[in-house]
């Protein structure tokens, strides 16, 4: 079992950064939520505010984490000229072409909405705080805003998935 | 531990504080929307220009994505500085920032979508 230097930060990129994404994404969503004055005691909101403000900016800080190492360490192996790179490999096939010419130009792109919906969701949690479970307006802005970072970092990490599968970078 | 009787005894979260001025969390909404629809109008002008392709490549190992990437970072800090900085003590409209904001984000997904810009090829 062996993984080279460039299989290595792959697996930053969209394993490690990936998996505290996830995580952070599922406590958040569950904690906003929940997050109403009438469900909770002054205690209790106080604790599950802290632990939403962690999760909050752990989810943007991976975001940013997985687009700066995708895009500024992994992909220059990935469109390398040389005809041994996945982007060399994918084009010169027409069957595989469309990994690279729809997945991954969609996926380079949209990828970097994610950490900017994540900081704006992440910003209005810290910003508001406790105020969030009295206001409701605030509350659903929140989960647009994570919801809609979600959906972009999903569309991302599936094609970078199923791209990686067709043509990997070793 | 509390005891769920001592649990029942606590206070509800009831409305205590004020709220604070809605004007930094406006900022930051539209600065987002604002990133967004950035990323998707350098998307697409760099697929309709090879000359805007061109000068997007700040990195010649990332290609063109580099120049688009950051000129995006650099325009959503840049806006949400500004606005946070104009409105900070104020009480602007939310919802009406928030439409505008979301509408900005469609619009920046749309021109991230690879059938919209490669039409511009």
């Amino acid at each position: 079992m062996h993984l080279t230097y460039r299989e290595w930060w792959a697996l930053v990129h969209g394993i490690i950064f990936g998996a505290f994404f996830l995580l952070a994404f599922s406590g958040g969503l569950a904690g906003l939520w929940s997050l109403r004055a009438e469900w909770v005691t002054v205690e209790g909101l106080r604790e599950r505010v802290r632990r939403l403000k962690i999760g909050t900016v752990t989810m943007a800080l991976a975001a940013w984490g997985t687009v700066i190492t995708g895009t500024w360490i992994v992909y220059p192996w990935y469109r390398s000229k040389s005809p041994d790179s996945p982007k060399s490999k994918l084009t010169a096939d027409p069957a595989t072409a469309d990994w690279h010419t729809f997945g991954m130009e969609w996926k380079e792109h949209v990828a970097w909405i994610a950490p900017i919906l994540a900081t704006v969701a992440a910003g209005l949690v810290v910003y508001y705080g406790a105020a969030l479970a009295r206001n409701r307006t605030v509350r659903n802005i929140v989960l647009g805003f994570f919801v809609a970072a979600f959906a972009t970092a999903a569309v991302a990490g599936i094609f970078g998935a199923l791209i990686t599968k067709a043509a990997p970078v070793h | 531990m509390a005891t769920p009787a001592e649990i029942e005894k606590q206070p509800l979260a009831a409305p205590a504080e004020a709220e604070p001025p809605s004007g930094p969390a406006a900022a930051l909404i539209l600065a987002g929307g604002i990133g967004v629809f950035c990323m998707g109008l350098v998307t697409t002008l760099g697929e309709a220009s090879t000359g805007i392709a061109d000068g997007l490549q700040w990195n010649d190992r990332v290609g063109p994505l580099s120049g688009k990437t950051l000129i995006t970072v650099i325009v959503f800090a840049a806006a949400w500085a500004l606005l946070h900085t104009l409105w900070r003590r104020s009480n602007p409209p939310l919802r009406s920032i928030t439409i505008t904001s979301a509408v900005l984000i469609v619009l920046g997904l749309v021109g991230t979508f690879p059938t919209f810009f490669q039409a511009f090829e």
